[in-house]
């Protein structure tokens, strides 16, 4: 090998040197194993080599080095801990995969569909991709051969290549229609487009139409997003989590609920109305009506909610989304008189032996308060429910006083808003407690002067029927046999007590329109004037109001039905009052929902039950006037019994003669009234 | 192959001398860069707006001539190599220079000539015939320094800073122009490549030492004077975003990849995180290839980088020839760095760095480019009948 061959020279001579090798030069080539060192040069060549061996020697392990790092680095990458792909934050593009999601259907107590979503198809475009005004107008005439309503000019200045709003972007992504059916799919396609692209989308389709929509709420399908009441509290369970909702609605009660509202409304000539089936132990709502309503399926046809009615909204909250049961105060008016009486009862500052005077007009101020068709007499405990007195209410009011009033409408939830899943809930309007005064004590003792949602209402009244526990109303089916947290708001006994008043007043108050033989309803009718828009009450606006629970020897439900401003009509009289609007709705609900519930009708033993829930209503005597409450005086902490007063040795009053009141009495206050309420 | 050991023809001497086994290697290369041509052809073959048909026929076309190019070069003698490399190094910085002035402006970048409708990048051909050109000035300074030994100590280091310093004012030339265009990944491989045959040269370890300092400093100063690479090396450093700042888009795309590919891949054609990468078929190529053929074909061209690359380096314990080791050394050092670079940064071990992975990336220039710093390499390493044939 060291010997070179070199074919075009000649054979060198046996004793001459290597060739290239002269005398005192360095040997150019030499094999490494036969080199010689035996000079300077030779030397430092040899040390430039070893030096060279010793670097490509780490180089070559730095390459090592290198490529090991990635080959680690790739097995780590795809193997050991592969970054899975992510949905990329979405810009302006939705992409399909998260438009497709289908929103989970919303289900009543019993299954049945009252919301659900369908998949369809929305019509994009992307303007970059359509390339000029051009192009716009040739997309835009093609589009309008499907859809010729469309307007040209609009639609070409969509389709044209544009700057996103308040940006530097390009807009690469414009919707041009939604809803788009198969058929207008393909014709779409068929039409030879471009820059066009469909996406998967979802319509929210409500089954029921009209029914529960206020409960149910709006969807926006664009984005596929809650907007008002169960589909936005449970968007996040809907939309994301994809979990039916099932809610306490009972479509059945729903519709008969509905039906008697409507007809109570249609009967008297409302302008509203509202409707409210509540489980009296569990909270459950269900049913919740409000009226007017709109379909579901086209919230965008809901009426009267635009600015333009604002001014009228104000006065008469015409407008179709508006959910009165949970969105709406209204004063409670005589319904409020069951918690007046509760209240007195709890704190022992009346008892059923009480007497009050009615006789005499209240005279405070510039304000009277009067009896609508008084009975110009004193009346004892019972009957001030019997015939819904203003003034009776107003001195059981005052036995208590302020404080005692304020805080036993606070246990009950009156004084702030209720914890229902639904967004919007009011809070209701009371006086400040600087403000409230004896007239407030009194006026709010018969349910004027504060406003509160027939939400509030019904759930205060089942707590004083279901006895005597407050739970906070949900419109989410509870599982059964699960107890809801409460809290006590007043005795077992003095529940009792209320169940038997209430029974009283539809067995022989104004309420007794609401009865439902064998269901033996009991409640209170009431009905309270509207304040308008300047504080001042309304001639002949009124709200009319039924509040109660059946049956009354085991009560189950409570019930609620409004009408808002309802006018006499040529049966009633000349009368608009609860007893002759609510009281006869409620009566229409019972009868149809009690027996959907399972309730069975009593009507053979209906005599015995009847005394098991009656009241004997003793003679009332002015000398058993209750004092006004003081402020020393202790109260009784809510949850027990007040004991039994030692009845006074007054005369004897005349016999008591039950009067069936046919009316309710609304109240007047004379002077013009510096309700707190009233802004509204 | 069927050649006779006894073929004296020119493909005969060349077939029983040529490095067959990095030979092979460089064609198993081609090969597999044309099977993952395949799973990108079709996007990216749509975001040029052509038929991916004739995408993939480029790419065919392209990988052939490279092919003939690296062997036509392989043929050639040492002499010729070096001749060419040469010529070829004023020619491609001439060519680089004339990009600056009238290239056009491609992503904020002079870096093409227009040739006769093709669009090519002069500074890869100036690449491998710049690391050529280096190994012989730095071998006649080691060679002059032996010489000169035993004289005096100024007399064996003025060869060396004479022949070094020639070789430095030329790559302080070529960085000069490589910035201006600007080309910072061609320009770290050039500096590094450069490094690596000084090293492998013998130059004094503190030196050595000196280097990377400098190294060091001139990154940390292209970092503050150059925005979009002080970007890049942010986000890099700080994973998947800087806050407030831009995703991490391209990185996290690649990282997905592999993830989607695991052992054995998608399969060809199955991928889907691929039509979200940037730059799928050149900078992100090694990506695509992980999500649709996996774990395992990435290791195998991984594994045959490394064989070339190691292998040769370790070929030339045994090589006499400073000429030889020092061009070879530079020609692999561009070839492994430029692959390494390739794939350390679709796998976020580095910055993100725009480089192509030689023969598995499209692109012309690219394939040619390395087809000539391959047939260099391959004609160098020629097992040599004769020693002295090589040194006269």
């Amino acid at each position: 090998m060291n010997e070179p061959f070199m074919p075009d020279r000649p054979p060198p001579a046996p004793d001459s040197q290597p060739i290239g090798r002269t005398v005192g030069a360095a040997p150019r080539t030499p094999g490494r194993a036969l080199e010689k060192v035996n000079s300077a040069p030779d030397l430092a060549r040899r040390h430039q080599a070893e030096t060279s061996r010793g670097r490509l020697l780490l180089a070559a392990i730095g390459f090592c080095g290198l490529f090991a790092a990635v080959g680690a680095q790739l097995v780590r990458a795809t193997v050991l801990e592969p970054a899975l792909p992510r949905p990329r934050p979405v810009v302006r593009l939705p992409s399909p995969t998260e438009t497709a999601v289908i929103r989970a259907r919303i289900l009543d107590r019993n299954g049945e569909t009252l919301a659900a979503s369908l998949p369809g198809f929305s019509l994009t475009a992307d303007p970059e991709a359509i390339g000029s005004e051009a192009n716009a107008t040739r997309v835009a005439d093609l589009l309008r051969t499907v859809y010729p309503d469309m307007n040209r000019e609009a639609l070409i200045a969509r389709l044209s290549p544009h700057k996103v709003p308040g940006s530097e972007e390009a807009a690469r992504f414009v919707y041009i229609r939604h809803d788009v059916t198969p058929q207008e799919h393909q014709r779409v396609i068929n039409a030879g487009t471009f820059g066009i692209e469909f996406r998967n989308t979802e319509r929210r389709i409500y089954p029921q139409g009209r029914s529960a929509v206020h409960v149910l709420g709006q969807v926006i399908d664009l984005e596929n997003r809650g907007v008002a009441g169960a589909e936005l509290t449970f968007d996040r369970q809907l939309r994301i989590e994809r979990q039916p909702l099932r809610l306490s609605l009972d479509i059945r009660v729903q519709l008969a609920l509905r039906d008697a509202v409507s007809r109570a409304i249609a009967d008297y000539s409302g302008i509203g109305g509202a409707g409210v089936l509540l489980d009296i132990n569990t909270g459950e709502v269900l049913g919740m009506v409000s009226l007017p309503d709109y379909d579901g399926n086209d919230p965008m046809g809901a009426r009267f909610c635009g600015p333009e009615h604002e001014a009228r909204n104000r006065v008469s909250n015409r407008c179709e989304r508006y959910n009165r049961v949970i969105n709406g105060v209204y004063e409670p008016g005589s319904t409020f008189k069951l918690l007046t009486a509760a209240m007195a009862l709890e704190y022992g500052t009346a008892n059923l032996n009480s007497s009050f005077d009615a006789s005499r007009n209240i005279t405070i101020g510039r304000f009277t308060i009067k009896d609508f068709r008084g009975q110009g007499r004193w009346l004892s405990f019972p009957e001030v429910l019997q015939h819904s007195s203003n003034l009776g209410a107003a001195h059981m009011a005052m036995s208590a006083g302020a404080t005692r009033q304020r805080e036993f409408l606070g246990r009950l939830g009156m004084l702030s808003s209720l914890a229902v899943e639904l967004p919007g809930s009011r809070r209701p309007m009371a006086p400040a407690p600087s403000a409230w005064k004896e007239v407030s004590t009194m006026t709010i003792g018969y349910g004027q002067g504060i406003a509160v949602t027939p939400l509030h209402v019904v759930t205060a009244i089942s707590a004083l029927a279901n006895g005597g526990t407050l739970r906070q109303p949900t419109i989410v089916a509870q599982p059964a046999g699960e107890t809801r947290p409460g809290v006590r708001v007043i005795s077992e006994r003095n529940s009792d007590i209320m169940r038997r008043l209430m029974r009283l007043v539809v067995t022989d108050g104004s309420g007794k329109s609401a009865e439902v033989a064998g269901f033996f309803v009991g409640g209170k009718t009431g009905t309270a004037q509207k304040a308008g828009p300047h504080g001042r009450y309304m001639e002949g606006k009124r709200i009319a109001a039924f509040v109660g629970a059946f049956p009354m020897n085991a009560p189950r439900y409570a019930v609620y039905v409004m009408v808002d401003e309802p006018n006499p009509n040529a049966t009633s009289h000349g009368f608009a009052t609860a007893g002759w609007v609510a009281a006869p709705a409620a009566r229409d609900v019972i009868s149809r929902v009690a027996p959907v519930l399972g309730l069975v009708p009593e009507i053979d033993r209906a005599a015995q039950i009847q005394q098991t829930i009656a009241i004997s209503i003793p003679p009332a005597r002015p000398g058993n006037a209750t004092r006004p409450a003081a402020a020393a005086q202790p109260a009784t902490p809510p949850g027990q019994a007040a004991p039994a007063r030692p009845a006074s040795m007054a005369p004897l009053p005349p016999p008591s003669v039950i009067r069936r009141t046919a009316t309710e009495t609304p109240v007047r206050m004379v002077a013009a009234p510096e309700v707190p309420v009233a802004a509204r | 192959m069927p050649v006779s050991r006894t073929d004296t023809s020119v493909l005969g001497r060349w077939w029983w001398t040529v490095d067959r086994f990095s030979l092979y290697a460089l064609v198993l290369l081609m090969v597999l860069g044309y099977v993952a041509m395949m799973a990108v052809a079709p996007m990216a073959a749509r975001r040029q707006g052509i038929d991916p048909s004739i995408f993939i026929g480029k790419q065919v076309v392209f990988l052939l001539a490279a092919a003939a190019l690296m062997v036509a070069i392989s043929l050639l003698e040492r002499k010729r190599v070096q001749l060419l490399a040469l010529v070829g190094c004023a020619v491609a910085f001439i060519a680089t220079a004339l990009a600056l002035k009238f290239g056009p402006e491609i992503n904020g970048a002079h870096r093409w000539l227009r040739i006769a409708g093709q669009q090519l990048q002069p500074s890869e051909f100036l690449k491998p015939c710049f690391a050529v050109t280096t190994a012989l000035l730095l071998a006649e300074g080691n060679r002059r320094a032996a010489l000169a030994a035993g004289s005096s100590r100024f007399a064996t280091l003025k060869p060396r800073l004479v022949w070094y310093g020639a070789a430095l004012a030329m790559l302080g030339a070529i960085a000069l122009v490589l910035k201006s265009q600007p080309d910072i990944g061609m320009l770290i491989v050039i500096v590094a490549v450069f490094f690596a045959q000084i090293f492998v040269a013998g130059i004094h370890w503190l030196i050595v030492a000196m280097m990377g300092g400098l190294g060091i400093l001139g990154g940390i100063g292209i970092y503050f004077t150059m925005p979009h690479f002080r970007d890049r090396f942010d986000r890099w450093l700080h994973g998947t975003s800087t806050p407030g700042g831009r995703d991490n888009f391209q990185v996290d795309r690649a990282a997905e990849a592999f993830g989607h590919g695991g052992l054995l891949g998608t399969g060809p054609g199955e991928g889907t995180v691929k039509n979200s990468l940037p730059d799928p078929h050149t900078d992100f190529i090694f990506a695509v290839t992980g999500e649709e053929f996996g774990l395992v074909l990435c290791l195998l061209i991984l594994a045959v980088f490394c064989f070339v690359v190691v292998r040769g380096l370790l070929k030339l314990l045994a090589e006499q020839d400073q000429v030889v080791v020092l061009a070879t050394t530079g020609l692999l050092a561009q070839f492994g760095l430029q692959a390494f670079i390739n794939m350390a940064s679709s796998l976020q071990l580095i910055p993100a760095k725009g480089m192509t992975l030689p023969f598995i990336s499209y692109g012309g220039s690219s394939a040619l480019a390395i087809a000539l710093g391959m047939g260099m390499l391959l004609a160098l390493t020629r097992r040599r009948i004769s020693r002295s044939e090589a040194t006269e």
